[in-house]
């Protein structure tokens, strides 16, 4: 390659690269994930200990935990922040814009994306917005605290409480730095894997991993332009004096708002038109890498792959119906309420597909233990067990007991969450060989995995029962309520299973981090796992293979052919 | 490495030496479509916003101001320049496609001045952007439509100056036609919304 010479700057900075821009949206991820992390913590230290003094804390947050108790503002903020910073920087940006834009290049035969300039220029667009994000903690007031889903009037009126001021204010300008930032990125994916194709890779050739990228990169780019243009309107509605989100009548203290005449469940409706798709742009990458990881893992084709193209097909386009489902109590008409009832079981349908497909490619299989398939078994038990929660709040009679409880908060940690960050974390431990050259610690991996699956349900799973028994998702102190305090047990149980389980992440960043210097190196195939991508050197350079892009012969899971020497064939051989 | 073209350019897609420049084309023109797509379901948020909104209790008709038909015959004009100049191009006439392009972007800025006009002429009626609901969305809806448009002629503006300085070749650039082919979609999105304006709410 005619590039060996690459300046510091342009090699790992304003790289080309895909592989490049792929880790560092890595970096990027995690460090928002770490951070995403603490402010889990923080949260549950409220939750577990009510109003107790921590007054270490002080340090950190002098105007949030004064006298090291944490305000209501402050918890208000530490929830709005976390579900940003996890749903938007990590969950969307690690599998997504991290896994695609390192993956799709290497699945398909390509020697880079369609527009390397633009990929590298959506990295540094999300920077920014990662930095005006983080930096909103510390301005006057505080960090935005309306909720991720930022619902006017809190969103709308900037003397609503304290972080409704400059901190939803900043908290909009990096939703737009990340909304542009998505959309190129959803772009590229789709060009790139319409266009760049090696020879003999047809569309029903492709690895489940890639095409979920491909329906994800047309979610995102049909599904966030509706959050610009309600982050427009609702910035227009704080600072210009318009009134397209906010009613007449609303008092702040004494003061009545000079606003009349819009209405907030405009807002929803935006707002959800771009978030339930956002949660299959989350999910569906973790059901690709799932599948990718069982087949090789188990040493099987999988099981009904043309079923899996559609159901994510269908998957992607019935995400783009059911967002009413998050508006039941909303006062919206019961009619309308059931149309979504409707789309929204259905969805049951082809994710019903997908797991059962997961279970027949591993039953009776000889399943190899690694890290990597034993998070990918994770994805397959925290998607039924989401997926089961999911059928009850889809079905508005329940919905409508349950909503804002934390059945919800049970619930999403789950599916999206908790299916989302196995599937990262399964793709981590099966690509790292490619993308560092060295393998991680197997050991750790699988003490990481222990912990992180034993702790994630013990903290998620009996939010169930809080939920049902009607704790709200958003209470600051739930001892206010007389008939919440039996349940504190309960609480304090799931604050130190918290602790276990973000104590249990930094097993994984020792791991991430030692492994590229002192991992064992890695060979070009050491899964023989039969996917386009094992056939570059370990470290591949820019341009991913040294000579010819290889054809694609056959699918990517030719595995334990009978007949056959090996139990498996490349997709590179004829 | 000969078979591996243009990687370290970056601003194109990197392909093979097999590959035609056809193919090139096809992606870029494919890349163009999908930003287009994206663009298109912006206004349709705004559209479904207007319509929801519209059905307000407080929702005011709003007189449209005249010059807005100047800004529409400059729009559809600018289309027809532009199209005079990619002929010019694809007859390989490269002053003539620069003179046209540059009415093109002359015209375009013409439509941008207009709107300009158009609100200057509310705000004499007393009409703001706070005023009334359909007068928020009218200030909204034309101001992030000459965002896009102001786009368009920075490319044509760029457009321009890549021909003066002779790096267009007639045969083989594709630049001409993606700019023509956003600037004919921005100024569609203009009748679109001068539509949407007048006959919905």
């Amino acid at each position: 390659m005619e590039h060996g010479k690459q300046s510091f700057v342009s090699r790992y900075i304003f790289s080309f690269d895909h592989k490049m821009i792929g880790k560092q949206y890595f970096t990027l991820a995690m460090t928002m994930g770490f951070i995403g992390g603490i402010l889990a913590v923080l949260i549950r230290l409220q939750l577990g200990f009510p109003s107790k003094p921590w007054p270490f804390l002080e340090n950190l947050f002098p105007v949030g935990m004064a006298s090291g108790i944490m305000t209501p503002e402050f918890y208000v903020s530490l929830f709005t922040m976390h579900g940003t910073i996890m749903v938007f920087f990590l969950l969307s940006l690690l599998p997504v814009s991290g896994f695609g834009n390192f993956l799709i290049p290497l699945q398909i035969g390509a020697r880079d994306m369609a527009f390397p300039f633009l990929n590298m220029l959506s990295f540094w667009t999300v920077v920014p917005g990662a930095i005006i994000i983080i930096i909103s903690f510390f301005v006057e007031g505080g960090a935005a605290a309306s909720g991720w889903t930022a619902y006017p009037p809190l969103s709308a009126i900037r003397s609503a409480i304290p972080g409704s001021d400059l901190g939803q204010t900043l908290w909009l300008v990096g939703m737009i730095f990340f909304v542009a930032s998505f959309t190129m990125g959803g772009l590229n994916f789709v060009v790139t894997i319409l266009n760049l194709r090696t020879r003999g890779l047809r569309m029903m050739r492709m690895p489940l991993t890639t095409w979920a990228q491909f329906v994800v990169g047309i979610l995102g780019l049909l599904s966030f332009p509706a959050l610009a243009a309600g982050a427009l309107l609702l910035t227009f509605d704080r600072s210009l004096g318009t009134s397209f989100f906010l009613p007449a009548g609303i008092f702040i203290g004494d003061t009545l708002m000079p606003h009349e005449g819009g209405t907030p469940l405009l807002w929803q409706h935006l707002f959800w038109f771009l978030g339930h798709p956002e949660v299959y742009i989350i999910m569906l990458p973790a059901m690709g890498f799932t599948s990718d990881i069982l087949a090789t893992f188990c040493r099987r084709p999988i099981f009904g792959y043309r079923s899996m193209v559609y159901a994510i097909g269908a998957i992607g386009t019935l995400s783009f119906l059911v967002w009413g489902h998050h508006m039941f109590v909303s006062g919206m008409s019961p009619f309308l309420g059931s149309l979504f009832v409707v789309t929204t079981l259905a969805i049951a349908i082809p994710s019903a597909v997908k797991a059962f497909n997961w279970l027949f490619t591993i039953a009776r299989a000889r399943i190899q233990f690694t890290s990597a398939s034993l998070f990918g078994l994770g994805v397959v038990s925290l998607f039924v067990t989401g997926g089961l929660t999911g059928i009850f709040l889809g079905t508005n009679a329940v919905d409508i007991q349950l909503h804002d409880t934390y059945f919800v908060v049970g619930h999403f940690h789950f599916i999206m969450a908790g299916a989302g960050l196995f599937g990262a974390f399964g793709a981590v431990y099966y690509w790292y060989p490619k993308m560092f050259g060295r393998m991680l610690s197997e050991r750790l991996g699988k003490i990481h995995f222990w912990i992180t699956f034993v702790a994630y349900y013990a903290v998620f799973f009996p939010m169930h029962y809080l939920g049902v028994s009607g704790m709200m998702r958003r209470i600051y102190d739930p001892n206010v309520y007389e008939y919440l305090q039996p349940l504190q047990p309960v609480n304090l149980f799931i604050t130190i299973a918290a602790f276990v389980l973000f104590a249990g992440q930094l097993i994984f960043i020792y791991n991430y981090f030692a492994s590229m210097a002192r991992g064992k190196p890695a060979t070009e195939n050491p899964w023989n796992a039969a996917g386009l991508e094992w056939s570059t050197p370990p470290h591949p350079g820019h341009g991913n293979w040294e000579g010819e892009i290889p054809d694609a012969h056959r699918w990517p899971y030719d595995y334990s052919e009978p007949g056959k020497k090996r139990d498996f064939t490349p997709q590179w051989e004829a | 490495m000969s078979k591996v073209n243009s990687l370290t350019s970056g601003i194109a897609a990197p392909l093979d030496a097999a590959r035609s420049s056809s193919d090139r084309r096809h992606i870029n023109r494919l890349g163009l479509l999908v930003g287009l797509g994206g663009i298109t379901m912006l206004f349709a948020a705004f559209t479904s916003a207007y319509i929801v909104r519209s059905g307000g209790g407080d929702w005011t008709a709003l007189e449209l101001p005249p010059v807005l038909w100047m800004s529409t015959a400059l729009i559809v004009v600018s289309s027809l320049t532009l199209e005079m100049a990619r002929r010019a191009f694809r007859d390989r006439n490269l002053a003539s496609f620069r003179s046209w392009s540059a009415a093109t972007a002359a015209l375009g800025t013409g439509f941008l001045v207009s709107q300009y006009a158009a609100w200057l002429s509310l705000n004499e009626a007393g009409v703001y952007l706070q005023s009334h609901p359909k007068s928020s969305f009218f200030f909204v809806l034309t101001g992030v439509h000459a965002a896009h448009l102001l786009a368009g002629v920075v490319a044509l503006l760029a457009l321009f100056g890549l021909a003066a300085a002779g790096r267009l070749v007639p045969g083989r650039s594709d630049a001409p036609t993606l700019t023509a082919i956003y600037w004919h979609f921005v100024g569609g999105l203009w009748i679109y919304l001068l539509a949407v304006l007048s006959l919905l709410g």
